[in-house]
């Protein structure tokens, strides 16, 4: 039968940030897909000019509730790198730490909140039975884990969210001897847990496929911070090039920029680092996972949410080595003003989406000229929109339409994207590409 | 983000004596009949905004402004201090989304029973703001 419809979803739900999504079908074929970020501009790349360098980090922390560690530690590794400061080891330490309190909680969030209830045909988290012993598990098990990263991420950077310790050239606080012996105790009470996690979700049988790229900041050893920028394409370039092999790509209907490489979608986040990178992962964490990592390279997007739960365990093993082999020393933090004036530094971290981008040009008042941002999920958007393209038309004309929409929102949610990033402000003209 | 992790602690109690209506974030079934207490986080940005806010005021008992960007408008709100060459900048992306000229504060649109500044918001404030809150509906029922 020919079918001809629209499918519309006003607000996406168990996502981070506001976004709908239209879907055109005509006569079976599928006409357009439109990914729609509805969040409303702040404009934080226009607000950044004239303030302070050393105010800029926490400003722009402020573009996500949910990663704000994130962009805190990217904007400040582009704020040092335009000041010619380089972190002491114990800083990258410490930073490393902050990341991997996010990880643990993000992940976490997006696993069990956003994408369980899907695994379980529930509307909601919330709504898992404490009655059944399964459920009752999982339940305990999630805000276990959330609360464990969250010690860690308040440990080391002050909050978990929008962490006032780390700042331009190191830390204002460091961890004391108790909290640490907490932190180790915290996280190794919840390794069995995130064992689990990695279980359920390396058995869950969701599956969609499609051939695309994957792209990501691969360090020596798996981490969130250093690397260069493997394409997935036999090249790993330095990170100052990011912002120069991206094309941009404008969508007039979404509040956000998107991006190709080479004129082609690509893929960011844990997927794609687990196909780049998964023999750099901690070897308490490969001697743990056994088989399971035979399962990368994946194509199967629904992989990134198994990627995630990888990543957890990932990051509580080498947090466990960090702090248990390390004693913090209170030391000062490294300041200077830029040599010449528009000294520009650029920082690239992988964010638990995918890789972050951040530019900076500072006046050598170290006032801030200008810069630009790069989020995960306005890279991811083009690839989404392929994705569902290939999906909604491999599901007609069978399936019946709510189906198609519940299939959709499973899909982007294994994306785990974040609405809040991607809408910030950049430098476009609608009618140069419309 | 933060009241996902103050449910680390409160998960339990909250199962039993809340009923979520509406919160797109961690649910797909959400109802927007009445609320005991609204809580509203982030700025007003566009007139479908500021209608909805003013449909959420109208269903509720209690509404609560929830962080920096609904208590006094910031960061979300920044672009109403730009300069008027920063103003220039922006001007076609306000105008293709038909965003407000000014970005307002919850309590510029209706009525606010309680408001938790701060960003991020303080944990205990909130608790505070909500146990005072379900205690008021316990002792009126």
């Amino acid at each position: 039968m020919h079918k001809t419809f629209d499918i519309t979803i006003d607000e996406l739900t168990k996502v981070e940030g506001a976004a709908s999504l239209e879907v055109r079908v005509k006569d079976n074929k599928v006409e357009h897909v439109h990914f729609k970020i509805t969040e409303y501009k702040r404009f934080f790349t226009e607000a950044m000019k004239g303030k302070p360098a050393a105010a800029l980090p926490q400003l722009l922390a402020r573009i996500c509730g949910t990663c704000s560690n994130a962009h805190l530690l990217c904007s400040i590794e582009a704020c040092e790198n335009a000041l010619d400061i380089t972190p002491s080891e114990q800083t990258m330490l410490l930073r490393i730490l902050t990341m991997y309190g996010l990880m643990i909680r993000d992940h976490a969030l997006h696993l069990y909140l956003f994408t369980m209830p899907d695994l379980y045909g529930k509307d909601n988290f919330l709504d898992f039975d404490e009655n059944n012993p399964e459920e009752h598990e999982i339940l305990h098990d999630a805000f276990e884990i959330k609360a464990a990263g969250n010690f860690l991420a308040i440990l080391v950077a002050g909050r978990s969210v929008h962490a006032p310790h780390p700042t331009i050239g190191g830390f204002t606080h460091f961890p004391d001897k108790s909290g640490v012996d907490e932190a180790i105790k915290k996280l190794e009470a919840i390794r069995p847990a995130v064992l689990r996690l990695i279980k359920i979700f390396e058995k869950c049988p969701f599956r969609f496929d499609r051939q695309t790229n994957y792209m990501g900041l691969i360090p020596e050893r798996y981490g969130f911070l250093n690397g260069c920028l493997n394409t997935g394409k036999g090249e790993c370039l330095p990170e100052k090039f990011f912002g120069e092999f991206l094309e941009k790509v404008v969508l007039p209907y979404s509040q956000a920029a998107a991006y190709k490489h080479e004129g082609e979608s690509y893929m960011v986040g844990s997927l794609a680092r687990m196909n780049l990178a998964k023999d750099k992962l901690h070897p308490r964490t490969k001697e743990s996972l056994g088989k399971t990592l035979d399962l990368f390279p994946s194509t199967n997007i629904f992989h990134n949410n198994l990627a995630q739960a990888i990543e957890i365990l990932h990051s509580v093993d080498d947090a466990i080595e960090i702090l248990s082999n390390r004693v913090f020393t209170p030391e000062p933090v490294i300041k200077k003003l830029p040599r010449l004036d528009g000294a520009v530094g650029i920082g690239v971290i992988e964010a638990p989406r995918g890789t972050l981008y951040h530019k900076v040009e500072l006046g050598s008042d170290g006032i801030v000229k200008g810069g630009e941002i790069i989020v995960p999920t306005g890279q991811n958007q083009v690839n989404i929109e392929e994705d569902i393209f290939k999906l909604v038309q491999d599901l007609i004309p069978e399936t019946p339409k709510e189906k198609i929409v519940f299939e959709i929102e499973k899909l982007i949610r294994a994306y785990d994207p974040c609405m809040s990033c991607a809408a910030h402000f950049l430098k476009i003209k609608w009618n140069d590409t419309v | 983000m933060i009241m996902t992790e103050v449910m680390n602690d409160h998960w339990q109690e909250w199962k039993k004596i809340f009923d979520f209506r509406h919160a797109r974030v961690i649910k797909s079934s959400n109802v927007m009949d009445e609320f005991d207490i609204a809580f509203i986080e982030g700025a007003i940005a566009s007139e479908e905004q500021t209608k909805k806010l003013r449909e959420i005021r109208d269903k509720s008992k209690k509404l609560v402004a929830v962080g920096a960007c609904a208590v006094v408008g910031l960061p979300a709100g920044q672009r109403n201090n730009f300069n008027e060459e920063q103003q220039g900048n922006i001007q076609f992306l306000l105008a293709h989304f038909a965003a407000l000229p000014k970005v307002l504060k919850v309590s510029e649109v209706v009525k606010v029973d309680a408001e938790i500044p701060g960003c991020p918001m303080d944990p205990n404030q909130f608790l505070d703001a909500v146990n005072k809150l379900v205690a008021e509906f316990k002792s009126s029922q």
